[in-house]
């Protein structure tokens, strides 16, 4: 073993297939990969501290900042989480422009994945038309925010902006169009007989492989395991429109890619639903929220690739959470490598790592590197007992006033 | 004196070549352009390109094999020269000997095999995988292209000069009007994007999976005589099918080059087609792609055309 594991196909830090400074070790014995390990730490920019340092409403942008392509995510969480811990009810209007944003969110982050996937199988023509396809999403963005990318849409109590009745009739429009283009390339992907050649019965994740790595989204949706926080804990509007959770059987690449497509439909049918409701309405669109009691509270929200968790502990004196504390569903969905990749040959590998839909910013941790010595100072384990300690020593500070703690231990 | 006259026959067609390969090349990135919804690059991109890579700096990586890494481009360049060469001769001056279709065999392997040359002269891991891929390659789509040339010399009543499969079509009606003909025009197109090294079955440089495979290493002028000898067979691997399956009419005359030009760029068309509605196949399912149904159907092609059909 210790022979073969010599050859190292390096996939990073810098590579075509990752969007995102990361590092994948590949240990081959020809094409066949013996062993995966991962590197992380090139990214790391300490925002749960830096939301220590920040105001209440400041936090949402700078969570906004985390991810570039679910940016909504995580200010979402992060409201959800701080209403929890202020006990806020937001008005009816702004759980559904939410719900609006959200969804909107996920239709663009699946293209955008569709599109990426066809293009690391050197399918560059779905990687255009995809990503062509895209654009009316974030036309649909700029017309409702302003923004294409970062929306700032979310505030603690509700929203920033309100969606105009004028505005519907266009958005619904646009809505409409995109969602024939998506039916079109649904067709074409799932009917491609090159395409299921290539991906089906690769990187497959059973049952089993989810619950031991904890995966979550579209990943343990494609392996049969039906999660899905808008309907296991629904918030925003999720629990007041129709719609369905997607669900395959297989856990291949291939599904992963059905799951998605077919999770557009569905996120299309709950914009849908939500326009609907809002238009000829009037209504508040935010609460005002004029202090943060002391007390901690936690968010999740349904990002494209999985649940995103926010935790936040205020101590009801500061304007700033004193313990922000995120997780973001790569995290979780990344180490299933180990799982899927190995036994499987370079090309697979490739797809495979790309078909969890990986966001290396969500997921970076700290590492800590010796600069003369070129070598890092802590390894995977020493992090993890450190982490450890840190929990027991909080836990003996704080455990016994929290009802939280109280629930989780 | 013929000597020198072969000399400057030589330089003449390889500028006309390296002209018209990055022309070619250009039509290929503009219709893939168009096809994804692109504008495309202007004409003058490709030449941009390589003179660019002209004027970058060339990087010898420490550890390889200095005499190798250069000379490898640059003796591919040399061979997809001398396949245009040859072309052209046989177009223009009826020129060629008796056993040119297996030279022409041979010199078409040479640009994949400079490649792995280059590759493993390197020294990467990375252009390690990719000549493995570009070696197993060549090895596979080799079997269903000799196959397919064997077609058109069954045909011309077994000869194996290439003057004689292109004037036997003028006289009797191109090979493709034949069920046999059709199998093995269908088989060499596919066979040649293997040949061509695009999608799907570009592995060997695969971007996304292992950046550049066998010519990661290499950059500046090297680089872009990779490029151009690529550039070239872009050119020659068309223009050799045409001539094998889609002769018929005798150049002479300004029609008749026209028709010409349009059967080449329908096979130009094609292959840019099939490269653009496929994702890349792996490796194995290459080999037996290729060792499978198509090495199948090539020999039951060239069954039907000993049987005269």
């Amino acid at each position: 073993m210790e022979e073969l594991k010599k050859v190292i196909v390096p996939i990073g830090p810098y590579h075509p297939l990752l969007e995102e400074p990361e590092y994948f070790q590949l240990f081959c014995d020809g094409e066949e990969v013996v062993d995966v390990e991962w590197i992380a730490g090139y990214n790391h920019r300490g925002i749960e501290k830096l939301a220590e340092s920040k105001h209440w409403d400041q936090v949402t942008f700078l969570v906004e900042r985390i991810c570039g392509i679910c940016s909504t995510s995580h200010p979402f969480a992060y409201c959800n989480a701080v209403e929890d811990l202020a006990q806020i009810e937001i008005p009816e209007r702004a759980k559904y422009i939410r719900s609006i944003i959200g969804e909107l969110e996920r239709l663009h982050s699946h293209l955008l994945w569709i599109g990426l996937a066809g293009h690391f199988l050197g399918y560059n023509t779905v990687f255009m038309w995809a990503w062509k396809y895209r654009e009316g999403i974030l036309d649909m963005f700029e017309m409702i925010t302003g923004n294409r990318n970062h929306y700032a849409m979310f505030r603690i109590g509700g929203v920033r902006r309100n969606i105009e009745d004028e505005d519907i009739p266009i958005l619904k429009k646009t809505l409409s169009e995109v969602e024939g283009k998506i039916k079109m390339l649904t067709e074409a992907v799932i009917d491609d007989p090159v395409l299921s050649a290539r991906l089906k019965g690769v990187g497959i994740l059973n049952k089993e492989d989810i619950k031991n790595y904890g995966a979550v989204g579209p990943i343990a949706r494609a392996s049969g395991v039906d999660i899905d926080v808008r309907k296991d804990d629904p918030y925003a509007a999720y629990n007041l429109v129709d719609w369905k959770m997607i669900t395959t059987n297989n856990g291949d690449v291939f599904d992963k890619a059905v799951v998605r497509l077919l999770e557009c439909f569905e996120s299309i049918k709950i914009i849908n639903q939500s326009l609907d409701r809002i238009k000829g309405t009037k209504g508040e669109i935010w609460k005002e929220v004029r202090e943060i009691p002391k007390g901690e509270g936690i968010g999740r929200h349904e990002a494209p690739r999985g649940e995103v968790f926010h935790y936040i502990r205020s101590d009801g004196r500061a304007s700033s959470p004193i313990r922000h504390k995120i997780r973001a569903p790569s995290y979780v969905n990344i180490p299933t490598f180990k799982a899927s990749c190995i036994g499987e040959t370079i090309s697979d590998v490739c797809i495979i790592l790309a078909g969890v839909d990986p966001c290396y910013c969500c997921t970076e941790r700290i590492a800590v590197y010796d600069k003369e010595k070129k070598k890092k100072v802590y390894s995977f384990e020493d992090l993890v007992k450190k982490s450890i300690e840190k929990t027991e020593k909080i836990k003996k500070e704080i455990g016994k006033e929290s009802k939280l703690w109280k629930k989780l231990f | 004196m013929n000597v020198i006259y072969s000399f400057w026959y030589f330089v003449l067609s390889f500028i006309f070549l390296s002209v018209i390969g990055l022309f070619v090349s250009w039509i290929d990135r503009k219709i893939t352009a168009r096809i994804q919804w692109r504008v495309g690059p202007p004409w003058y991109q490709s030449f941009a390109d390589i003179i660019k890579l002209s004027g970058k700096e060339v990087l010898v990586p420490e550890g390889s094999n200095r005499f190798t890494f250069i000379f490898s481009p640059i003796l591919s360049v040399i061979a997809s020269t001398i396949c245009g060469t040859m072309l052209l001769l046989v177009l223009r001056k009826n020129f060629g000997f008796g056993g040119d279709l297996i030279l022409f065999i041979y010199l078409l392997t040479i640009p994949s095999l400079s490649i792995i040359l280059g590759g493993s002269s390197s020294g990467n891991v990375l252009a390690s995988v990719g000549i493995s891929r570009e070696l197993k390659l060549l090895l596979s789509y080799e079997l269903p292209f000799i196959c397919a040339i064997i077609i058109p010399a069954i045909k011309a009543n077994f000869t194996t000069s290439l003057i004689e499969i292109f004037q036997y079509q003028n006289l009797n009606g191109s090979n493709i009007f034949s069920l046999s003909g059709i199998i093995g025009f269908i088989i060499i197109l596919i066979a040649s994007t293997g040949k061509l090294g695009v999608v799907p079955f570009d592995l060997a440089e695969a971007e996304t999976e292992i950046a550049g495979g066998a010519l990661i290493e290499y950059s500046g002028i090297l680089l872009g005589f990779y490029k151009l000898a690529k550039s070239i067979l872009l050119f020659v691997v068309p223009l050799f099918i045409v001539i094998l399956y889609l002769g018929g009419t005798p150049i002479i005359g300004f029609g008749s080059l026209l028709i010409f030009i349009l059967k080449y760029l329908v096979v130009l068309i094609l292959i840019t087609l099939i490269r653009n509605t496929n994702p890349r196949l792996r490796i194995d399912q290459s080999l037996r792609f290729f060792w499978g149904w198509l090495t199948l159907i090539g020999i039951l092609g060239i069954l039907i055309s000993l049987s005269g059909v």
